[in-house]
This record gives structure tokens, sequence and C-alpha cells, in this order.
């Protein structure tokens, strides 16, 4: 009797599914209350009559998909160069984001002084390798084992030395990505589908399509070959990696000279919606919400965490954003984000972080 | 007739494969290693024992070059060297295991092996990107070696879990199976039995055995248990506070008051 009043009840609300259950729970139970309540048909307009528009409209929520698709495959990209170099080095690169305006405009540049395009691409790789060893040899190297905090200090350093050196070279000016030299496709394409029209523009097919591919190819390239299996493993363990002789340094270049590529083909298919500018940087920060609600140790994470942040954001904008003036398409991934940091805050695939003590 | 010498003991005197001289390290105003000298030769098992905090882990990182020696310097294999980065211990042929086992967690039992074979593979990075070709081939080979490994170690039955998920005693055997998988010529095991039961112990010590015996591989070893350490090894040094204080057959050293002392204290 003594000893079954003495074992603690279990405590329900430390699980978040349960907490989160809860609050769904709350949130509904206050609709249904609030519906009957509700004079001004406030609540009407946020819980029902949005899915009364997408019921309705189906043409044009199938055409809000897509475009949450198209610019989630970017963030997706974005994020896949955050995450390759976090998990190899620890580092959370802040640089991700001007790498691509950089690449970008270094490649529109070069195409400018008259050098033809494909060559242009070619130089631009080179210049992205160059690029990485730079880094690994003067930010890295000196600063290996030092706390995580001061190597994303010198990302930061290393933003402002590529704004600067990309507009002292190339200008400050926005330009125009060259997307017919690259044989890149122009137009739309028009479906009839669902009794109405979604209009796909080409360039947004040829991005998901590239994307795809190269997300294969390097997973692929990680699975199955001698050099990807020596990333994963300085990922798991720098101490064991160079135990069977792999060279850090050598990594290093690899992965960033990796994400550099990743950058310039976000930077062709981003320029190739608006046009190349630094502001493009500030689209960039959007990987952040990407990352924490994939995780950021994660391939997959980063791209299905793209791909929620692109459609949610579209939709809250579409179906949600008029009841408060519209605009919350910048912030919303954020919110997204916080949810997700409260409930889950490894992120939908990152690993939990468990410590013995 | 052309005997190797002799020593007292009647054990062949054999070349010198490393020697560690005048050694010592220190963080800040920790002395880890103060003035150690001795030598490994090649085909023996050489034990480095001593209490807690003696020092015996800091040279092993030594040797390997995850610490560098703040004075003295380490041969091998004739070849003197002050400053050493790890990955070129590895590619001088020096594999190590660790003491809190060092594996890589997310990947199968048999990649982690795999990786032991990153040196002996040198197939460009293009024909790995299409992975056919030179590198189809270098794979397969390598696969071989890896898959005699794993049947040396008796690990068949775990070749595709992820290591993080295996129990204490199979990891260590993973460990050493990385280890061997890069042929070394000095293998140097950090607490191979830490943490095992009985059964694993025997098990991980008829496998040292058959490394040093089959392969030839020179192997260097910190351990705790005495009993092994006395079956294993060929000579044991003795490091106390970051000194050696004795250097011979674990008879010898067995009968070293120094060794007594360091062990069971001392009445001051």
């Amino acid at each position: 009797m003594s000893d079954v009043a003495a074992r603690p009840a279990p405590n329900l609300l430390a699980n978040g599914w349960v907490k989160a259950g809860l609050i769904l729970a709350a949130i509904l139970a206050a609709a249904l209350i609030g519906a009957r309540l509700d004079g001004s048909g406030t609540l009407h307009k946020i819980f029902i009559d949005p899915f009364q528009q997408m019921a309705s409209a189906p043409d044009l929520l199938v055409q809000t998909i897509w475009e949450g698709l198209v610019s989630g495959v970017l963030y997706a990209l974005i994020a896949l160069g955050f995450v390759l170099i976090f998990k190899a080095s620890g580092v959370f690169n802040f640089a991700q984001g001007i790498m691509v305006v950089f690449s970008a405009l270094t490649l529109v540049g070069l195409y400018e002084m008259g050098v033809p395009a494909f060559l242009a691409v070619i130089l631009t790789l080179g210049v992205m390798f160059v690029l990485a060893v730079a880094i690994e040899r003067v930010v890295l190297r000196p600063l290996v084992n030092q706390p995580d905090i001061i190597l994303f200090m010198a990302t930061f350093g290393i933003t402002y030395f590529l704004i600067g050196l990309g507009e002292s070279v190339f200008g400050g000016n926005p330009k125009q990505m060259i997307t017919e030299q690259l044989y890149l496709p122009k137009g739309a394409v028009d479906l009839k589908i669902l009794g109405g029209f979604v209009s796909l523009q080409k360039i947004d097919i040829a991005a998901a399509i590239i994307a795809s591919v190269m997300i294969a190819v390097l997973a692929l390239f990680f699975q199955y070959t001698r050099i990807g299996r020596a990333l994963r493993a300085v990922a798991d363990s720098h101490k064991a990696a160079l135990s069977v002789g792999i060279s850090l340094n050598q990594i290093w270049v690899i992965v960033w000279f990796t994400a550099g590529i990743v950058a310039l083909i976000t930077g062709i298919m981003w320029g190739a919606r608006s046009d190349v500018s630094f502001a493009l940087e500030i689209v960039a920060l959007k990987a952040l919400p990407v990352l924490i609600l994939g995780g950021f140790t994660s391939i997959p994470g980063a791209i299905i965490g793209g791909l929620i942040i692109g459609i949610g954001e579209k939709m809250g904008e579409f179906y949600w954003g008029p009841l408060i003036g519209g605009g919350i398409e910048s912030w919303l991934a954020y919110f997204i984000a916080l949810g997700f940091l409260l409930f889950r805050p490894q992120g939908l695939f990152g690993d939990k972080i468990i410590e013995r003590i | 007739m052309n005997a190797e010498p002799m020593t007292m003991t009647g054990a062949p005197v054999r070349e010198v494969l490393l020697s560690v001289e005048n050694v010592s390290l220190r963080f800040g105003g920790v002395k880890a290693i103060t003035d150690v000298s001795f030598d490994i030769r090649k085909g023996e098992v050489r034990a480095i024992i001593g209490p807690n905090g003696a020092g015996k882990t800091s040279m092993l990182n030594c040797i390997n070059g995850f610490y560098q020696p703040l004075e003295g310097q380490i041969t091998f294999k004739g070849e003197r060297r002050q400053k050493m980065r790890p990955h070129r211990a590895a590619a001088a042929g020096i594999a190590r295991t660790f003491q809190n086992v060092a594996l890589f967690k997310g990947m199968s039992t048999l990649d982690n092996i795999m990786t032991g074979r990153t040196l002996k593979m040198n197939c460009g990075f293009f024909w790995q990107m299409l992975r056919h070709g030179p590198a189809m081939t270098e794979e397969i080979e390598h696969r071989k070696v890896v898959e005699d490994i794993i049947d040396f170690l008796q690990i068949e039955h775990i070749r595709k879990l992820p290591v993080g998920k295996l129990p204490y005693g199979l990891q260590k055997r993973v460990e050493l199976g990385r280890a061997l998988a890069m042929e070394p010529e000095l293998l140097l095991l950090d607490e191979p039995m830490a943490g095992m039961n009985l059964e694993e112990k025997e098990d991980m010590c008829r496998f040292i055995l058959d490394v040093n015996q089959q392969f030839g591989t020179t192997i260097a070893l910190i351990e705790h248990d005495m009993g092994v350490v006395m079956d294993l090894s060929d000579r044991v040094v003795v490091l106390e506070y970051g000194r050696k204080i004795a250097d011979g057959t674990p008879a010898e050293v067995k009968a070293d008051q120094k060794v007594i002392d360091a062990y069971l204290g001392v009445a001051h």
C-alpha cells in the first residue's frame, strides 16, 4: 500500500506529443466555443474561410503549392550547403548565403568581361575551389580546436570579406543572370487541371529537376565512395578519422568546395528568378528556420525542411496573409521554426543530443 | 649460421622499430610526461603500464602524432621526427584504438572497417564520382580484405549494423578491425580490454596474440589487468607520474621494488 503511494504519478506533460496534442485540443475547443460567440467572424476567417477557399478553387491551391515548392527547393539547396559544412567541421557557416551571391556574381561578372558562358561556369568553379583552399588555410587551420563560437564568428568575417571583394571586383549593382546563354528554358507551361489553369515557369521546373539530380548525386557519392566514406567518418569523430589516416585539411577543402558548387547552382537558379544582387543574402537567412526544422546534421532534413518552409509560407501568405494586411511571408518561416524549437529542438531528423554523465 | 644475437634470457634481440628518446610533455603547468625513453622492437608485444594518470595515454598520443612532445624525439623505422601529424603517422604505418571506443557511430561495421583502407586506396576523385572502372575494381579488392578481417574477428553477424547500437565488447572488436584494416606495422592499443567481461577478455587476448603471431604486427598496449599484461607481453614499461620507473620482462618488472611501491603504496 505505502510503496504504491510513494511512486510518483507518470508525468504525461513531459512528453512533447502529449503537450502538443493538449495545446491543439485547447485551440480547437476555443475555436468551437469562439465560433458561437464570435460576432465579427474573425475566428471564422482564420479557421474556416481559408479552407473553403482552397476547396472552391483547387487550381489556385495547386498554383500556390507549386510556388511554395519551388522556393522550398531553393531554400533546401542553401540549407544543404550549411549541413555539408556543419557535419564535416562542426562550423555553422554564416557565409553560405554570401557564397551563393558571390558565385553567381562571379559567373555573371566573368561573362560581362567577355568570357563565353560555359567557360565562365568552369572558371567560377575554379574560383570556388581557390576560395575553399584559402578558407581552409587562412581561417580553419589556425583556428582548429577553438570553441565553435569562434569559428562561427570567423565565418562572419568571411561574409564581409566576400561582400567587399565581390563589390570591388564586380560592382554593387544588381545584375541579370545569363539564363539564355546557359540554355536554361524560358517562358511558362500552362496546365489545364481542376477546372482552371496552373501556370508553371519552365525555369522553375528546370530548377526542381537540377536540384533533385544534384542531391541524388551527392547522396550516392557520400554513400558509396572512399571520399564519401571519409567525409562521413570526419562528421562522426575527428580523432578516429585522424587515426585511420584521413587528413582533416583535405576533407575540409573538399567539403567547402562542394558547398561552393551547391552555392553556384543555387545562385544560378535564384538569379534566374529575380536578379543577382547582395539582397539575396537576406533570403539565404531563410535557411536558418529550414535547418531548425530539418535538423542541422541531416541532408534529407534540409530538403524536407526546405519544402515545408517554402510551401508553408506561400500558403500562409495567400490564404491567411490578407487577414492582417499581408506581408507575413517574410516572418512566417521563423514563426514555424519557433514552434518547432518548443517541441522538437533537434529538428525532424537531427540527432538527439544525449550525453552520458 | 647467422643466428640472431641473444640476450641473457635467451630471447632474440630484434631490430628497433620505434624508439622514444627523452620525451617530455606538458599541459600548461601539468607535467604529463617527464624525460621518458624506451624502445619497441619489431614483432614484440610491448606493454605500457602504470597507475591512473601516469601518462600512458599521453605517451600513445605522442607516438601517433595527436600530441607533439615538448622535448625529446621519436624515431619510427629509422626516421626521426620532431613534429608529426596524425594522418602522416597513419601513412607511416601506425594504427591505434582508443580508451573510450572512437568509432563512426552512424556507419555500419563494414563501412567503419573500410575507412581503415582509406590510405591504401588511391583512385582519383573523377573515377569515384563515376563509381566505375578503376574505382569499382579498387572498391571490390579492398572489400575482400575487409571481409577477411571480419572473418578473422568473427563479427560476420554484425556486418551491416550501425556500430552505435552494438554492445561495448563488440564495438571494441570493430575498432580493432578498423586498425587492422590499415595493415599497420605498429599497432597501439589503449586499454583493449577495459570494461569487458571475462569471456570477452579471453577473446580479445586471443585476437591480439593471433595478430602478433600470424601477421607479425608489432603491438604496444596499455592495460590495467595485470594477469593479461603478464601473459601477453614480451616486455613492459612502467610509468608513474609521467616518469619511467621500470622497464623489462614481465617477471623482472613484477619483482621490481619501485613497481610494487607504485601499485601498493609505500609506508612513509
